[in-house]
Formats: C-alpha cells, structure tokens, sequence
C-alpha cells in the first residue's frame, strides 16, 4: 500500500476545471474525494496525503470529511455495489424478506464482499429517495424495484437486462 | 378538487429535459420575461403575495424568505438549491431533476435576478447519480443554448450554476448542514444566528432554497401570484408534489392543491390501502413529522392544519401504514434511522436518539420494562428546543406520537415479550 497516488494527467484536468467552481480551494473536498474513487476504488491513507496537498488543507480535515460520509469507500469493495434500503416506506413494503435474500443468495452478511469480488453490499438505515419502488436497492448508479426474491436473483444475473425493474422511465410510469 | 399540474406537467415526457422542447412550450419566456419586463422588487412582491411555501420541509413563506437578504451590501449574495431529498419516505425533487430539470434552471434564474445573485450552487444528494447526470446535461445545454453563463437569455445578466454532489449524510439538507459541507466540511449544523440570509456560504449572503419551491417560480411569473394564491388554501399558495409511499396500490408523486384533503390523496390518487386493509395510520410530512392515527388522519393537507394536528406537512412525504404494522416496530425503524444520522454534536440529540433507539430495540425483542414507556416520553421532552439544529425536534415529535398514540401496542410487547401483530398474523 506504499504505493503514491497522483491523478492521471485526465483526471488532473478535471480537478483543476472543479476548482473553478468555488471561491475556496477547500470547498472542492467531496468532488475531489468522488474523483480520487473513481480513479482508485476507494480512498486509501496515499489518496487522502494527495487530496489533502491538493486542496492545501491538513490530513484531518480529509480524515474528518471522509469518516463522516457514507459514500467513500476506505477498502475496496465488489465490482458491483448494493444498498437495499431499511427505511420507514421500503420496511413498510418487506425490506426485511428481501435482506434475508440477499444475505443468502449472496452469503456473505451486510457490509461484506462475496469471495469472487463480484459483488459487495450493505443494508443502510436511510431513505434513498425512491419508496414508489419499495422494497428497493441501488445497484452501482441505478435504482431498481419493487423487489421480489425472484427479481432479485434477475437482477444480479444480468444487472443490465434488468431495466423492466428500473426506476425512471418505466416503473414510476406504471404506478402514476 | 381538480387536477392542476404545475411542476409535473412535464412528467413522464422523455422529450421535456430537452433544452428545444422545452423552448418549443413557452420555457424560459418567463425568465426572460422577469428579466427584460420586470423589476427585482416587483419579482419579490408578487412571490411574496402568491403565498409560496417552501417546500423543502419548513414551510417558510419565500417571498418573506427572500427580503431578508441584505441589498447592496457590496458582498455577492449566493442561492443555494437545497436537491439533498433524504427526509425518509420523500422522492419528489428526484421527479422534478429526472423528468424537468430545465423548469428548475428557470427557477433558478427567476429568483437570481430578483435578489441580484450570480452564482448558484445545487446540492445534490450523492445517491442521486442519473438525476444528477440529467441535471448536469439540461445545464451544459443552457450553457450551449446561452441561457445561463455572461448573457442569460441575451440580457445584461450573468449566471453560473455549478451542480455539487452531496455523499450520504441526512444531515446535510439541514441548512446551515448542507453550508458547511458546501464548503468541503463535515456537515455539522451552525449555530444561528448569524442566519444564512447574511451570513452564510463563504461568509456571504445566501439564499437556500428547494428544489421544487423554485420549480414553481415560472408559473407564478407567467400567470401572476393571485392566481397562484387561488389555487391552494388560505396562506398556503398553489399546489405541492406529495410523494406517497407505504402500504398504498399506487405509491408514487401526486401534485395536488395544498389544501386537500388527506384521504383524497390516500384513497383517489393512491388507489386505497394495499391488499384493501384497513388504514391504520399515516404519516403526513416525512419521518420527522408525527404519525396520524386513522380518526384523525383525514385533514387538510397544509402546513398550517397539519400543525394544528400536532404533526407537520414538512416535505410532503405521506407515509401510509395499514392494520398490519405494528407501531413498535415503525418507530424502531424511525430511531434508527435517526440515531444513524444525528451529527453528535448536541448531547440531547446525538444522546436522545441513540438511547431511544436502544430502549425500542429492547422492547422489540421482548426484553422491555414497565418503566420504558416513562422514559422515552421523558426523553422526548429532553430532544425538544434544545439544540442547534431541527433534526432533534423532529426525533423527538416523532417517537413521541408513536407511543403517546399507540400506547397500548407498547405495552402489550412489554408485557407479554411479543408483538400482538405479528402472532395475530400468524394464526
Ligand atoms: C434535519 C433536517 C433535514 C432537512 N433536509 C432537507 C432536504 O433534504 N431538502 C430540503 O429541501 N430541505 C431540507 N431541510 C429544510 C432546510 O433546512 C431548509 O429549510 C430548506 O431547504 C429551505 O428551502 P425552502 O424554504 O424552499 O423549503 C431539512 C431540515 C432539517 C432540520
Ligand atoms: S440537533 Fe442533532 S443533528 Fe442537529 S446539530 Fe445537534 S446533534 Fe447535530
Ligand atoms: S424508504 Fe426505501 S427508498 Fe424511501
């Protein structure tokens, strides 16, 4: 893990294009942060020393950011990430039978990544702004739902056939 | 009541987050239309008399929202688009960034011109990656369409808006919250005073606002604020989205007048209770906002009804639960939730809600005692008005309903060690 972590000259570009967007060097700290993922995977100790002489601000004002967040990975997690939703609406819908099914088609416990690095999940406590889908997960960038067990091993199969249990366009256009 | 669409009229039209189509219906006339024709003042006054509320959960009036903002001060004043949506159970302004992100750009430039800001930042939850992406896509056009950037529209009005992506914290769409974190920190809610209004991003002047207040700006310019006025309920103007969820056949977004009734939108618009059940409660503003049970849950959906219903009409998420939800366990729910997400920087809240949640859990599990019911309602009264932000206040109403209007319920998991739902079910 000694390894130093730069952005490649692309990304370089793209850092310095979001600095223009604020007044305070500073300001740029999540969009760096989701830059550096992108590029690594996740933000390791040599991304947050990078991120913090970039912005010119000390390694605990990047330690502090990222440990309050959610969305940064500090290891690296699957080739798939999962968030099933535990909140109020998706609970109400039988989010629980559907963790009990990730759990096991998965078989690894929230929070883990399954042994052929394929996948990585979590169940979280926060509403992920689509209860018309409930009981829903967000899988890398899309959101998919309602959810039955059988839709669920559909959907892990063939992540990208799956777009009959995508949220925009068709579903939502369904219930309204 | 008859249906009116203001904000999701475009919804459900692949076509509408296309700057020409748009253009094609009459868009961005209106913020020309403010800019060429009318006077800053002249733009305040009517919002202020169309009896807009904001829509992010407070129901502030904007019109008066917006006059506090210091004039000519010498210092750029900032808006800040409050697109964070993480109230549990809310899922409109996601509507509005996916299907019509450019009424939102007018939005944007209406309220820019008349309180003289060149610079707008939306805040955007991180989870949203597509409306983000759209968002982002409806914004580069402007930018090609020279409908934002040194000549708005061709006027002598410049406008940037940069699109910043929040990255999963609830707290962050508290105001002061989203500010800090605008700013590449943690996003611990700010004492107040100083408000935002003059002291805030940057230490400037800055106007916060939601995603679905400024929505409906252009049609308060094109029609007028008494029309607006007409069209909701007294000091409430015009119609929100209500995002429905829960046990309902058609969950989903709902624009309706403020001002009708609760069991119009649960029983009309959502189709009735899942599995025809009966209702049992309902939520009506997020999960903040206390729970209705069934007798009283028909009011009128405005901010100043639901409190006087001791509730609160906050983000506009109804969440409905039928006779198969057990009350203990919602509330479980909704603690955790917020003991997930207090920012720990006040001791009533961070304290408050991770006790609370300890308590439910253990009365969930059978393991609770005579004396718990006391205690949280004594804690709930700890949360109240004793904290820097909103997020406490709202805990603490929330639970609180639970067990004041549920108390039986409480007392059967304590006392027998199981829930009566669930072995009611399962005979
Ligand atoms: C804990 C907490 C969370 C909030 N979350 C949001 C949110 O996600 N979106 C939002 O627009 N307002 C949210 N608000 C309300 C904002 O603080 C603020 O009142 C609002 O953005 C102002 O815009 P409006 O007047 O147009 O409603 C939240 C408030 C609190 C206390
Ligand atoms: S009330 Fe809670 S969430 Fe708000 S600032 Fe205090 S600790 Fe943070
Ligand atoms: S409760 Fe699951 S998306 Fe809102």
């Amino acid at each position: 893990m000694s390894d130093i972590f730069e952005f490649t000259p692309e990304n370089f570009k793209r850092f310095q294009e979001i600095l223009h967007c604020y007044p305070r060097k500073q300001a740029a700290m999540l969009p760096t942060l989701y830059l550096a993922q992108q590029q690594q995977g996740c933000i390791t100790p040599e991304v947050e020393q990078y991120v913090a002489q970039l912005l010119e601000v000390s390694l605990v004002d990047v330690r502090e950011v990222l440990t309050f967040y959610t969305l940064f990975f500090r290891r690296p997690m699957g080739h798939h990430h999962i968030r099933l939703c535990m909140s109020i609406s998706c609970w109400i819908r039988g989010a629980g039978q559907i963790k009990e099914n990730l759990t096991r088609i998965l078989g690894v416990p929230s929070g883990e990544m399954t042994t052929d690095g394929n996948f990585s999940w979590e169940a979280v406590p926060d509403c992920l702004g689509a209860c018309e889908l409930a009981p829903m997960i967000q899988m890398d960038k899309d959101y998919y739902g309602p959810l039955t067990s059988n839709k669920i091993t559909d959907i892990l199969n063939d992540p990208s056939h799956s777009h009959n249990h995508k949220s925009t366009e068709q579903n939502t256009k369904e219930t309204s | 009541m008859p249906i009116v669409k203001l904000v999701s009229e475009h919804f459900y039209n692949p076509e509408a987050k296309k700057l020409s189509w748009y253009r094609d219906q009459g868009g961005y006339a209106n913020a020309l239309k403010s800019i060429r024709d009318m006077k800053p003042q002249e733009i305040i006054d009517e919002v202020s008399k169309s009896n807009l509320r904001g829509l992010g959960g407070a129901g502030f009036p904007t019109g008066r929202k917006w006059t506090f903002v210091p004039r000519n001060t010498g210092k750029q004043v900032y808006l800040v688009v409050n697109a964070d949506e993480s109230e549990p159970g809310t899922f409109k302004d996601r509507y509005i960034l996916e299907w019509d992100p450019h009424r939102l750009i007018e939005g944007i430039i209406i309220c820019a011109y008349a309180l003289d800001i060149h610079t707008a930042y939306i805040y955007v939850r991180g989870e949203y990656v597509r409306p983000t992406e759209t968002l982002q896509n409806a914004i580069d056009e402007a930018y090609q369409g020279s409908v934002l950037g040194k000549q708005v529209l061709g006027q002598d009005f410049p406008l940037d808006i940069h699109v910043h992506r929040g990255a999963g914290a609830y707290i962050c769409g508290e105001e002061t919250g989203l500010l800090e974190s605008l700013e590449g920190k943690k996003g611990w809610p700010r004492l107040k005073p100083p408000f935002p209004a003059i002291e805030g991003l940057f230490g400037h002047p800055t106007v916060i606002n939601n995603v679905e207040t400024l929505a409906h700006l252009p049609k308060i310019i094109a029609n007028g604020s008494h029309w607006f006025a007409e069209i909701g309920c007294e000091h409430n103007g015009g119609t929100r989205l209500f995002a429905l969820s829960g046990s309902v056949k058609k969950p989903g977004v709902h624009e309706l007048p403020l001002g009708t009734p609760m069991h119009e939108l649960i029983y009309e618009h959502g189709g009735g209770i899942l599995n025809d059940k009966a209702l049992k409660a309902v939520i009506p503003g997020g999960a903040s906002a206390a729970v209705l049970a069934c007798d009283e849950s028909n009011i009128s959906l405005d901010f100043d009804s639901c409190l006087k219903a001791d509730s609160m009409l906050g983000s506009g998420a109804v969440i409905v639960m039928d006779e198969d939800v057990c009350m203990v366990k919602a509330a479980h729910n909704i603690m955790n939730f917020f003991a997930h997400e207090s920012c720990g920087q006040c001791t009533p809240c961070r304290e408050g809600t991770a006790w609370v949640h300890r308590i439910l859990t253990r009365i969930v599990k059978g393991e609770g005692i005579p004396d718990d019911i006391n205690a949280l309602l004594d804690i709930a009264n700890n949360m109240s008005g004793t904290s820097i932000c909103a997020l406490s206040d709202g805990a603490a109403m929330s639970f609180r309903s639970y067990v004041k209007k549920f108390t039986s319920e409480f007392e059967y998991h304590i006392r027998h060690g199981k829930c009566d739902i669930e072995q009611r079910l399962s005979n």
